[in-house]
């Protein structure tokens, strides 16, 4: 975190100065760790196995918080008989298909849950494979169930109940297994393990905090499901100084979900509609309205979007315009997206503020890919490496691209710093801040905000001036009838960030500014941008310019800025309060129900109806809000319980469960299962992968490595390496290795290494370091190659692409590559140059028996077969 | 004067080496950048304090247990982490041996060059024990930290302090951080570190006490910090004493040969 976030990490400074003891988990002792009361070296990609025995920890030594999980959690909820753990199949869940490497998630139902009855069409069958990708839509609540009352057994003694479920399930993750799978001597981990459990409870509260390291994984999703459990069972979720804190890679990259840059979201976690599941929108929402929580409000979430989109047009007789929004029809993620461009389907692409040719993982990917188009659109500050391969890539250097036979016509926009424009970024906790321009941009650099607006708005005018134009049935319909009316102010005509600041907020039949997402209607009267940031604008106030400094209000601070949802600082909040309403301790007090005022008050805007009773039972029938109970803080979640256990809305297993990488030089020491089962492999002789654990060839590549970020630079380097001041600073790209990885491989300090994988080999200097420990896993020692990944060709400092050197392999759940564990070799010396290059790895390839298929096998253990019938 | 002496309080012990001290102090001060060298230094590519660098972080490997473990980590291994400055010393051998009056002391008890005055004569570069006036070899005018001298005749805090994240770097009335040191060092010993101690807070040491202040966590030499600097220039009054001295006895020689041959 001092890494990659100084600035945030002031707090922990603070906190740490009021007494939190700090502990960091991670391959490297980094800049966190200098500062951390303990750092515990681990194996990268070993986390479940550390994260699970913790869970076992608190399990098997009762130290879950039982009053807390009991009643908000799914721990009593009976699972049906036919599910099948990991223990029971060798790592895998009941349900797998190997042909399509997916899982049936029928048996994961809970007892007593309708699967598949009433009004379900063939089509809503296939929806009970989860697809991948489909993860991203729970970025701000659950996944639906099928109707039913699940059974419950409030002893908790049920076999089948969800926490018997977990204990069998974790039960081997023991502090043996932490150090045969992480390399953390058990001694370490119970200090761990007693830090954290003791911790937590009435009292004390733990936090998580995260980033990339825990995401960037082909079990990623899963990553963060485990400390999410482990958090349930200590009582640390929806209170004061508990949570998981997501750390992102970049500013605003929250916002980019909650208003996504995702190819299967619409703004506020609402589903882009499918072509052959959705034709209509009454078809759309029956699918995807739960019953309970907060989402049993989508029509209105949805037609005030749709009104804010396409205003006058969208009108109850057609849909609200619902046909207007375009449609998936499979998989249109990153990287699928780079493997359409390399088969030449795709045709264009822009990059708006990103640089793939260094910052995405198998560069040369993206580097062909790109060079397979017809258009390519670059926006950024300087001349990054996305914009130059075409005459300097790797490509062209090693002979595989001549830049006279690449026919990609690219357009460089310089774009405008962040100080050069306004507008929001929203960071991890969900706070929108109001950034104010400080100057204007120079030259010819101009906002995103700017660039958008003005090619929608040319484009617009070409199309309004096109023949067809006026006919109602125009396929350019969708295009014309948008409302695109910013104001625009300046010399450079720059749309006012407010007013669409203010669409976002959304506005009600006469104009006036809403007050927050409860005053949204389906009926097409309210029209609003994002509803989950409806009130952000509230009172016709930017209520996120607000700044009024923290000594001058209450220590939650509602006054700097405006939190999603209804400015709540703390999700999920009546968690810190017992079932009667009552604060579980006085330390630890937020917010608690006022049985004289009949209200919920405290230090924080409740995120609960503010008037339901803890005492509240929903009627029968009741939808949406009013079906969640007096006692069930997890409002967004269909059934206000928080999930211990996932029947619906995950792709790869209900319980979190560990895989190695991708790439491994281990083999799976908890199951015959090597990998996630329904991890995305991207097959591909360009994305070959290295054989792991056991298999032939695995010994060519012995050496885990991962990658990372210094505090000097940002990401694929487009804002550091330009900037002489922070250049300066990590001057060349270099890899740390430990004294005694140095010694075995004759590396010298400062001299230059050659790493490989499957994929290619770069050269780094290296940096001789103690801060990488030796780790000793299922009796070997094994060594960590760390590299940062800034650098590319271009810029003040230049060096080799590390992410050329990974694969891709994908989480399921969210399309995320596995970047922060492989494995590779490391050897002294310059890398190869030229053609000389390529005959390079292809030799290790060859001696290492690879292709195209190593490395992409699903199951490795039998799979049952599944019963035909009887559903 | 109401005004009181201002200075730095710098707070290794949360330093988390993000260099942004460095940084803003360039942005500011308009310092060139210092070379792209990789230096193998730890995480240190800057080297030292000097014309292009006043601000330096200093990174330090140690395989050394830190007291209870506390900064501290694994416990075979610590990183140490400190934001060297000038230290705007209270007999500043830098100003004393300027001939131009280019280096002066402000209002505010800091020493300043004034580019515009300076000749690069370079006298000043090794009257400093600390090493930290350097000439630009660009113009061959010395520089160092001015402390701000713009932003702190403004009422703002140093550009240094104002990025530091962690309060690492701390700017104030020197009294005041004086005391406020102290104070952390005995939270720090409390807390089982024994090897805490300030550096450059005795009014009695060789410069008779810096303007800038540290909290360290081993010996000075560890940090590349001089353990007991001397201005150069404090031998200079019994220097002329002593030369004055020699000169009478000499005169006193020659009054005597005189006289002698008088005889």
């Amino acid at each position: 975190m001092a890494e990659a976030h100084p600035v945030g990490f002031q707090w922990v400074v603070e906190a740490k100065a009021r007494g939190a003891t700090v502990i960091h988990v991670d391959p490297r002792y980094t800049r966190t760790s200098a500062l951390a009361d303990v750092h515990v070296p681990m194996r990268a990609g070993s986390d479940i196995a550390f994260l699970g025995a913790l869970v076992n920890h608190v399990l098997s030594n009762d130290l879950w918080f039982r009053d807390y999980v009991l009643a908000y959690t799914n721990a009593s909820f009976l699972v049906r008989e036919d599910f099948r753990d990991t223990e029971d199949l060798g790592g895998l869940f009941s349900g797998f298909d190997p042909s399509s490497r997916t899982y049936e998630t029928e048996s994961w139902q809970y007892d007593g849950i309708a699967v598949g009855a009433e009004e379900k069409d063939a089509e809503e069958q296939t929806s009970k494979y989860e697809e991948p990708g489909s993860g991203h839509q729970f970025g701000s609540g659950g996944a639906a169930l099928d109707p039913g009352r699940p059974t419950r057994d409030l002893t908790l003694q049920h076999p089948r109940c969800v926490l018997q479920v977990l204990k069998r399930h974790f039960a081997r993750y023991t502090p043996e297994m932490v150090e045969q799978v992480c390399g953390v001597p058990r001694e370490q981990f119970a200090k761990v393990a007693d830090a954290v459990s003791s911790n937590s409870g009435r009292d004390r509260t733990t936090a998580f905090v995260y980033s990339v390291g825990w995401t960037q994984h082909t079990v990623g999703a899963q990553y963060i499901r485990t400390a999410s459990i482990l958090q349930l069972l200590l009582g640390n979720m929806g209170r004061p100084g508990g949570g998981i804190l997501a750390l992102r890679g970049h500013a605003s990259i929250q916002g980019s979900t909650d208003i996504p840059t995702l190819y299967n979201l619409l703004p506020g976690y609402i589903p882009m509609p499918h072509a052959n599941h959705h034709e209509s929108l009454r078809e759309f929402l029956r699918l995807n309205t739960p019953a309970g929580g907060f989402f049993g409000n989508m029509p209105a979430y949805v037609v005030s979007l749709l009104k804010a989109y396409w205003g006058d047009a969208a009108l109850p007789s057609n849909d609200f315009c619902f046909d207007y929004l375009p449609r998936l029809t499979g998989d249109h993620s990153h990287f699928p997206t780079v493997l359409k461009q390399v088969e030449g389907e795709c045709k264009g692409y822009f990059l708006i503020g990103e640089n793939p040719a260094v910052g995405s993982s198998n560069g040369k990917l993206q580097r062909l890919g790109m060079a397979n188009l017809d258009w390519l659109v670059v926006r950024d500050f300087a001349l990054i490496e996305s914009a130059t391969w075409w005459k300097d890539g790797p490509e062209i250097e090693s002979g595989e691209l001549r830049t006279d036979d690449i026919g990609t016509e690219v357009f460089f926009l310089p774009a405008a710093a962040h100080t050069e424009k306004a507008g929001t970024f929203t960071n991890t906790q969900r706070l929108l801040q109001w950034r104010h321009q400080a100057v204007e941009p120079q030259d010819d650099q101009r906002s995103d905000l700017w660039f958008i607006y003005h090619l929608g708005r040319l484009i617009r005018a070409k199309l309004a001036a096109g023949n067809d134009s006026q006919e109602p049935d125009s396929i350019d319909r969708p295009v014309l009838d948008l409302t695109w009316d910013y104001p625009t102010r300046g010399e450079h005509q720059d749309p006012d960030g407010e007013a669409v600041l203010r669409e976002i907020n959304g506005w009600d039949a006469d104009g006036t500014a809403l007050s927050g997402y409860l005053d949204l209607k389906d009926d097409g009267s309210t029209a609003c941008g994002c509803w989950i940031y409806s009130g952000c604008y509230a009172d016709g106030v930017n209520q996120t310019a607000r700044r009024k400094p923290g000594h001058a209000q209450s220590w939650v601070a509602p006054e700097w800025g405006w939190a999603w949802p209804l400015n709540r600082r703390i999700l999920y909040n009546r968690a810190s309060a017992d079932l009667a309403g009552r604060p579980w301790s006085d330390r630890k007090a937020y917010v608690w129900w006022d049985e004289s005022a009949g209200k919920w008050t405290g230090h924080d805007v409740p995120d609960f109806a503010g008037d339901k009773s803890p005492a509240y039972e929903p009627p029968r029938g009741a939808r949406a809000q009013d079906a969640i109970g007096g006692g069930d803080p997890f409002i967004m979640q269909t059934d206000g319980k928080a999930w211990l256990y996932v029947p619906s809305g995950l792709t790869d297993g209900p319980m979190p469960t560990h895989y190695e990488p991708q790439e491994s030089p281990f083999d799976n020491a908890l199951y015959g299962q090597q990998w996630n089962p329904a991890r995305q492999v991207l097959r591909h002789r360009r994305n070959r992968n290295n054989p792991s654990g056991s298999e032939r060839g695995s010994e060519l590549f012995p050496y885990v490595v991962t990658t990372y970020r210094l505090t000097e630079h940002h990401t694929a380097g487009g804002m550091s390496r330009w900037l002489p001041y922070l250049a300066e600073l990590q001057p060349e790209l270099f890899c740390e290795v430990s004294p005694q990885l140095a010694a075995q491989r004759g590396l010298r300090h400062m001299g230059w290494a050659t790493i490989v994988t499957a994929r290619t080999a770069i050269e780094a200097r290296v940096m001789v370091t103690e801060r990488m420990a030796p780790l000793t896993v299922q009796g070997r020692e094994t060594h960590q190659v760390g590299l940062p990944f800034h650098w590319g060709r271009n810029g003040h400092v230049t060096g080799d692409v590390v992410n050329d050197l990974l694969g891709l392999s994908l989480d399921p759940n969210v399309h995320i590559q596995e970047s922060k564990a492989a494995s590779c070799d490391i050897q002294p010396g310059r890398r190869p140059r030229g053609p000389a290059l390529l005959a390079f790895v292809e030799g290790y390839q060859r001696r290492a028996g690879i292709t195209e298929d190593t490395g992409t096998a699903s199951a490795t253990v039998p799979v049952p077969p599944r019963p035909e019938a009887g559903r | 004067m109401s005004q009181p002496r201002m200075g730095f309080f710098t707070d290794t012990s949360v330093c988390i080496g993000c260099k942004a001290c460095e940084v803003a102090c360039k942005e500011w001060n308009r310092v060139p950048d210092d070379g792209f060298n990789l230096l193998g230094l730890s995480y240190d590519n800057t080297g030292n304090l000097g014309a292009n660098t006043w601000r330096h972080v200093a990174f330090i490997e140690q395989p050394k247990p830190a007291g209870e473990e506390p900064g501290g980590a694994r416990g075979d291994l610590r990183w140490l982490m400190s934001s060297d400055v000038c230290k705007h010393c209270t007999e500043a051998g830098c100003l004393d041996v300027c001939p131009t009056g280019a280096l002066f002391r402000t209002e505010f008890g800091t020493v300043v060059v004034q580019e515009d005055i300076c000749n690069g004569c370079g006298y000043c570069v090794p009257a400093c024990p600390f090493g930290v006036i350097d000439r630009r070899e660009s113009d061959g005018k010395a520089w160092k930290c001015t402390l701000c001298y713009d932003r702190i005749g403004e009422g703002q805090t140093p550009a240094c302090a104002q990025a530091c994240p962690t309060a690492s770097i701390q700017f104030g009335p020197l009294e005041e951080l004086r005391e406020r040191a102290h104070g952390r060092v005995e939270e720090l010993v409390a807390a089982g570190v024994p090897d805490a101690r300030l550096y450059g807070d005795d009014p009695a040491d060789g410069v008779g006490g810096a303007g800038a202040m540290f909290l360290l966590l081993d010996e000075p030499e560890v940090y590349g910090l001089p353990p007991d600097p001397v201005v150069p220039t404090r031998a200079l009054g019994s220097m002329w004493r002593h030369a004055a001295a020699a000169a009478a006895v000499f005169a006193g020689l020659g009054v005597t040969t005189f006289a002698g041959r008088r005889r």
